[in-house]
């Protein structure tokens, strides 16, 4: 207990203190590179919560492909973030007070959030505390959910054939690698032996 | 945990959806592995891989609700699917004699086409908001793709873009509207929130969710006031897309619409009523007005199509069996309307492009009699001059409408199609009555089948397939009480 309390507060205290430099830290690609420490350390309190699947599914998708997304834009695009930051104290006043309103009204929402016990009754797939969660959740997708994952998996293809349509473009003349011809060409096809006659060179 | 997936028997009802979804699969890759220009074989295989869903769907129809109960197949959408299909397969045959010019001389332009339909029969199927949604999005997100295909256009890229912006929004306005209603009902399947609908007890935020939901569905539909993308997509995409959107994926949405106000929210059919009876007139009206304005031959369709939305809305809005029966009828022949009208576009090529204005068409009854005929026959189905199949189309919504007693709603109908009747003989004058201007070279064969056919069956609507039509309308809607 002790030593799961021990990571909670060390994964939490690296997560809040990542997240601040995100938005304090100068460098657009200083503030990436802690925004994928915040995700390891939040991937790192899905463990400890025992959402083992959630902790690896943020892992690979928000800092294997996102956050690197993230750095590849930041580091193309040159971005003016100073001029962008021009007049944040003129308007940090109005933030603050939107803010503060927010988060008042979250407060409310949390304190005031009472699950029904009919609703909790009455979710449409039975908890079995037996399963680890990957397997709950293949369980589910692959038997309930079969038509509706499938059917995303379609709209997945035509985002990726939609992706290439629109942007591949087949310039002529460009020489590419041909694996085949490479691994095809014998010593006879490529060295010569050539008599040099002394004195003369070729 | 049940799982439909036991035995393939259970699989039978969703044979036709599973078939498209591995034939889309099986085109990608003919048109990646086999050598050479492939666009136009993959096309001919995606032609023959809808006419035989529809043929294999038309053939054993076999009903059911499927997985948990978010696929329903029924003779409701059995109708649907058939007209889906045939619009679709139509659009490519369409596109073939011009693909190159327009920038659709690549093989993913028929596999996208083909899983917007696949995308159109799941959001037909759909029974619950989940699959309402993926269903929805397959279609939608293989649209904004194609409206783009033509890359080295701006305009094209424009139309797009602009679709893309504008729907997404629409679907997150659908979104939120889905989740109040999960909210206030506890349920996403579609007869699951009729059944709580009709203990009572409803509160004002189920009414602000169907309120969001139908505004996404209109969007769909482009029923005014979410029309605005209409006329600049129409106008900036290649004319064979513009064809495909303005048919098949209309029918799509106005089915999903149709199932959505009639199986889930009928206890509440006062509120949806409102909405949808707006949704018609103010569709009706601005389109006939604002296509008085146009130019364009591709704007004025999309207001054409705008207003005749909005025709088809009088019937759902009678909320009754005549009145599906009359929206199924009035799809079946703005399908055929839609597909002939732009295969006479189509048809229209010069040396330096297709006939995009309307002055293009002056004097065509002298240069090209038979698409001057078709074009004239056309236009008068459109204003609905009986004996020609428009006619039967408005005839039935309106007739719904009066037995329903709506009468203000009928009357407003009547004097929009009224309005319309103008720019509809516009485009007849100048054909008949103005000089030639431009000389267009021969149409291909199978544009000449397709008006032909349309035209064919819009004058013998009464005669021939008139009756069998409406006798197969009455039933597929009948599958919905």
């Amino acid at each position: 207990m002790t030593l799961s309390l021990f990571f909670f507060y060390l994964f939490a205290i690296v997560l809040v203190g990542a997240a601040v430099m995100v938005v304090s830290s100068r460098s657009p690609v200083h503030s990436v590179l802690f925004l994928i420490l915040a995700f390891f350390n939040a991937a790192g309190l899905f463990m400890l919560a025992g959402a083992e699947f959630l902790a690896l599914m943020l892992i690979i998708v928000y800092v294997g492909a996102v956050a690197v997304l993230f750095l590849f834009v930041v580091m193309m695009l040159d971005v003016d973030f100073a001029e962008l930051r021009q007049g944040f104290l003129q308007y940090a006043p109005i933030g603050l007070v939107v803010g503060i309103i927010l988060a008042l009204e979250l407060i409310m929402v949390a304190v005031g959030f009472v699950v029904t016990p009919e609703v909790a009754s009455a979710s449409a797939v039975a908890i079995d505390p037996t399963l680890s969660n990957t397997e709950a959740l293949g369980r589910v997708l692959y038997t309930r959910y079969v038509f509706l994952f499938e059917g995303a998996g379609l709209v997945l293809l035509v985002a990726m054939i939609g992706a290439i349509v629109l942007t591949l473009r087949h310039k002529p003349g460009i020489r590419r690698q041909d694996v085949g011809a490479q691994v095809a060409r014998t010593p006879a096809m490529s060295v010569e032996n050539v008599k040099v006659k002394s004195g003369q060179g070729l | 945990m049940t799982s439909d997936l036991m035995s393939l028997d259970a699989l039978l009802p969703v044979l036709p959806e599973i078939a498209l979804a591995l034939g889309a699969l099986a085109l990608l890759m003919a048109g990646v592995f086999l050598k050479g220009e492939t666009h136009a074989s993959v096309s001919g295989i995606a032609i023959g891989l809808l006419v035989a869903v529809g043929v294999l769907a038309l053939l054993y129809p076999i009903d059911g609700v499927l997985f948990n109960g978010v696929f329903v197949a029924d003779g409701f959408g059995r109708y649907m699917k058939t007209l889906i299909l045939i619009g679709s397969a139509l659009a490519l045959v369409l596109s073939l004699s011009s693909a190159g010019e327009n920038g659709l001389a690549k093989f993913e332009y028929s596999v996208l086409v083909v899983l917007a339909t696949l995308g159109m029969m799941i959001m037909v199927s759909a029974n619950d908001l989940m699959s309402l949604y993926i269903g929805l999005e397959l279609q939608s997100l293989a649209l904004y793709v194609v409206a783009a295909i033509k890359r080295e256009s701006t305009r094209a890229s424009e139309a797009g873009l602009k679709y893309f912006v504008l729907g997404a929004l629409s679907s997150g306005m659908l979104l939120y509207g889905a989740s109040l209603i999960y909210g206030f009902t506890g349920q996403t399947q579609i007869d699951e929130i009729a059944k709580v609908l009709s203990l009572g007890d409803r509160s004002l935020g189920l009414t602000v969710g169907l309120v969001f939901l139908l505004a996404g569905l209109a969007f769909k539909i482009s029923a005014v006031p979410f029309h605005m993308w209409t006329p600049d997509v129409y106008e900036g995409a290649p004319t064979p897309v513009t064809a495909f959107f303005a048919s098949a994926p209309k029918v799509a949405a106005m089915a999903l619409l149709i199932r959505v106000v009639m199986d889930s929210f009928e206890p509440i059919a006062l509120q949806w009523q409102q909405i949808v009876i707006f949704l018609s007139v103010a569709s009706m009206v601005l389109a006939a007005f604002a296509a008085i304005g146009q130019k364009n031959l591709k704007r004025l369709i999309a207001y054409s199509s705008i207003g005749h939305v909005g025709f088809a809305l009088v019937g759902l809005s009678a909320g009754s069996q005549g009145g599906v029966d009359g929206v199924a009828i009035y799809m079946a022949i703005y399908l055929t309307m839609t597909l002939a009208l732009f295969a006479c576009l189509l048809a229209l090529r010069t040396e330096d492009g297709f006939a995009e204005q309307i002055s293009d068409l002056s004097g065509l009854a002298q240069t090209k009699p038979f698409i001057a005929a078709t074009m004239a026959i056309l236009m008068f189905s459109l204003i609905g001059v009986p004996p020609l199949a428009g006619f039967f189309a408005k005839w039935y919504v309106f007739l719904a409408a009066v037995e329903a007693e709506l009468f203000v709603l009928a009357v407003i109908g009547v004097l929009a199609s009224a309005v319309s009747a103008f720019y509809y003989l516009r485009i007849v004058k100048v054909m008949y009555f103005d000089e030639p201007v431009l000389q267009f070279a021969a149409a291909p064969a199978e544009l000449r089948v397709v008006m032909g056919a349309g035209a064919f069956l819009l004058v013998t609507y009464f005669f021939t397939v008139g009756a069998p039509l409406g006798a197969w309308a009455h039933n597929a809607a009948g599958s919905l009480f």
